[in-house]
């Protein structure tokens, strides 16, 4: 009798496995849904698909490491650009690169590859910078992992934009082949939403995810964080230098200023609405404001909806997200999913606490820490009457 | 132009530097919060003296200080006040998101041609011809932030205020247990730093009289990198970063050819990583100190 009741408490290894199965399903399916819909619309809306699906893989690759290390970076857009640029220069042809760059360096002037071995270099570079970044950045967090993070961004784009030994410079590399298809960034995204998936199953994830809850208890029972925080920079910086090489070939042209501010925000924005914490958060975030996006893009050029034409001023897309942005960040920190994954989602479950209140006297429960509030130890951080504000309050 | 024409200029625009690093520093101090937006606080001030292009200059001036006084006080109540107690990082984000809105809200108001500015364009004259090539707008430049900076420190160190202000930015909650009202002191503090937006605006607008909508960003990023070479931890040392990095990148815009000057972005963030990962307290603080604030 006793025993039979142990058998059923104990969670059974099958049951588990059935139970990860279906929880990256949802995000499989959802970008699913965007690839067969996509695949039903006229030309110019494919297009639009398209760009949904390439910029949920980028949202992904942020996940990876702001979601589970809980430290901000401005960088990772640099990833996107290196695989973007090497993307498109190693595959249009030969003869556009001599006529186009003429100051190229030589393993990047002949050399010819295919998109699809494209994708893969576009990964490995993103991985190789993310590794040699994050050996120097690893140990910073709070604002100082911001600002030197910002600053990856600023220099990658300054060296990109000027010199002309490596790329194009300030000018528009056209003549990349547009082969990211529906069905190319379809599979992309599924591979890059799996990728994060099976990482977060791993150990080292989870002793990531542990001192992004609580950094002094994690140091205390020997985690060193930082080689797990530079483990999942390197992964996303991989998922990053892949979307960058998808990007590439979907726009059939590259340049500079595609790859730097204006993406890192609106990317940014995706994935903080969204739910920065969980990877249905992110891939939520990245397909509805991809086509919230999407739509307002298109508005600014003059759009028809149900047969009622309009235009936007130009502009007023990034103000609905900035609003978007900052709202989120200062009422729903948590985002759209609360940064639940699919199946808490799903099937109604209680965030479980993470731990009871009061554990550690005097510290708010740190896995209830939002994107960007991480505690500080440096720096006695005022509390004041507010006492605790929209970020370090406990989600209700 | 000579050395002694560069070391001018340099200085003139380490001081504009030195004048917005100061206003970061102090929302620093006092509320341990990162303000991107003070530079779109700039932007619309910069705006605004175009939109009072027909009034009279003093009164336009005059204006503006208002203007900026009430648009740093807005930010004040509308972002700062809800995030009181939140992570300087998470204020950094959220006033990234704000100044990106409000680029695009200058955009969407004014277009993206730039706006003329004129009203004060003779201070371009020059006042020593020749070898030295010295500009009313440098001398404007110095003098106006050496009796800004003076006077703010006249205020710190010399008024009951500014004790007030000091132990704040010492020690948020004890200040409080002893007395000290907070709120009036974060106001004071971006009054202050309305004022100085409002100064950078009128000399900006001189020596560049095109305001465009990545004015603001483009000033705050720099200044915030000089900021944090200099020691976000302490005033003095903030605003000393601030005018060393205004000074560096006047002298090598003097003295570097073009082809090279375009590189030197990554030379200063490249050196920002350096001294976040080595010194983090920043480059002019003493070793192991960091502790006084302002």
């Amino acid at each position: 009798m006793t025993e039979e009741r142990a058998r059923v408490a104990l969670p059974r290894p099958g049951r588990a496995r059935l139970r990860l199965g279906a929880e990256v399903l949802g995000p499989l399916v959802l970008v699913g849904i965007v690839a067969l819909v996509g695949a039903q619309l006229s030309a110019a809306d494919k297009t639009d698909a398209i760009n949904v699906l390439v910029t949920t893989v980028i949202v992904v690759g942020l996940y990876v490491f702001i979601g589970n290390s809980g430290v901000i970076s401005f960088g990772q857009i640099s990833f996107v650009a290196v695989g973007a640029f090497a993307a498109a220069i190693w595959t249009t042809p030969v003869a556009t690169r001599d006529a186009t760059m003429p100051d190229l360096f030589g393993f990047l002037a002949t050399p010819r590859l295919t998109s699809t071995e494209s994708l893969l270099v576009g990964a490995g570079l993103g991985a190789l910078f993310a590794l040699a970044v994050g050996l120097a950045l690893m140990r910073l967090s709070g604002l100082s992992a911001g600002i030197a993070t910002f600053a990856v961004l600023e220099i990658t784009y300054n060296v990109l934009a000027n010199w002309d030994k490596i790329g194009p410079g300030p000018t528009t590399l056209a003549d990349v082949p547009a082969t990211t298809g529906i069905t190319q960034a379809l599979v992309g995204c599924a591979i890059a939403i799996v990728v994060a998936f099976a990482y977060q199953q791993t150990r080292s994830c989870r002793l990531l995810r542990a001192s992004r809850a609580d950094p002094l208890a994690a140091r205390g029972i020997g985690v060193s964080i930082f080689r797990h925080r530079l483990v999942a920079f390197v992964i996303s910086g991989a998922i990053c230098g892949f979307a960058g090489a998808l990007y590439a070939h979907e726009l059939g042209s590259i340049s500079v200023t595609q790859v730097y501010l204006a993406l890192t925000f609106s990317t940014l924005s995706m994935l903080v609405v969204g739910g920065s914490q969980s990877l249905w958060g992110a891939s939520v975030g990245g397909v509805l404001l991809g086509v919230l996006f999407s739509f307002l893009s298109n508005a600014v050029n003059g759009t028809t909806v149900l047969g009622f034409s309009f235009t936007l001023p130009n502009g007023l897309n990034t103000i609905i997200f900035a609003i978007l942005f900052v709202g989120a960040l200062m009422l729903a920190p948590r985002g759209l999913t609360r940064s639940r994954e699919f199946l808490a989602v799903a099937l109604g479950e209680r965030p479980p606490r993470a731990r009871p209140p009061g554990t550690i006297a005097g510290r708010s429960p740190g896995a209830e820490v939002p994107l960007g509030a991480e505690p500080e130890p440096s720096e006695g951080t005022p509390t004041s009457g507010a006492g605790e504000s929209a970020h370090t309050g406990p989600p209700r | 132009m000579t050395v002694v024409g560069y070391l001018v200029n340099a200085i003139s625009l380490g001081a504009l530097y030195a004048l917005i690093a100061v206003s970061v520093g102090l929302v620093f101090a006092v509320l341990r919060q990162i303000n991107l937006a003070q530079g779109e606080v700039m932007a619309f001030g910069a705006y605004s003296l175009w939109l009072m292009r027909s009034l009279p200059i003093w009164l336009a001036i005059v204006l503006c200080f208002a203007i900026c006084i009430a648009g740093s006080l807005v930010l004040q109540v509308a972002v700062f006040r809800p995030l009181r107690g939140a992570s300087a990082l998470a204020t950094l984000i959220v006033t990234f998101g704000v100044s990106y809105g409000l680029e695009a809200l200058w955009l969407v108001v004014f277009g993206p041609n730039g706006k003329p500015v004129s009203m004060l364009i003779r201070l371009n004259n020059t006042v020593i011809g020749g070898a030295i090539a010295l500009r009313w707008i440098t001398i404007v430049d110095i003098g106006a932030a050496a009796l800004l900076l003076g006077g703010l420190y006249a205020l710190l160190f010399r008024s009951s205020l500014g004790l007030r202000m000091r132990a704040v930015a010492e020690d948020f909650s004890t200040a409080r247990i002893v007395g000290v009202r907070i709120e009036r002191v974060v106001t004071v503090a971006f009054v202050l730093c309305g004022a100085s937006a409002a100064v950078v605006a009128v000399l900006e607008t001189v020596q560049t009289p095109l305001v465009t909508t990545t004015l603001g960003l483009s000033l705050i990023v720099v200044a915030l990198v000089g900021v944090v070479l200099g020691g976000l931890d302490h005033l003095g040392r903030a605003t000393a970063g601030g005018f060393i990095v205004g000074f560096v990148n006047s002298l090598l815009g003097s003295i570097l050819p073009e082809q090279q000057l375009v590189f030197v972005t990554s030379l200063t963030f490249l050196f920002v990583v350096i001294v976040l990962v080595v010194r983090p307290a920043g480059l002019l603080a003493p070793r192991g100190v960091g502790v006084e604030r302002v």
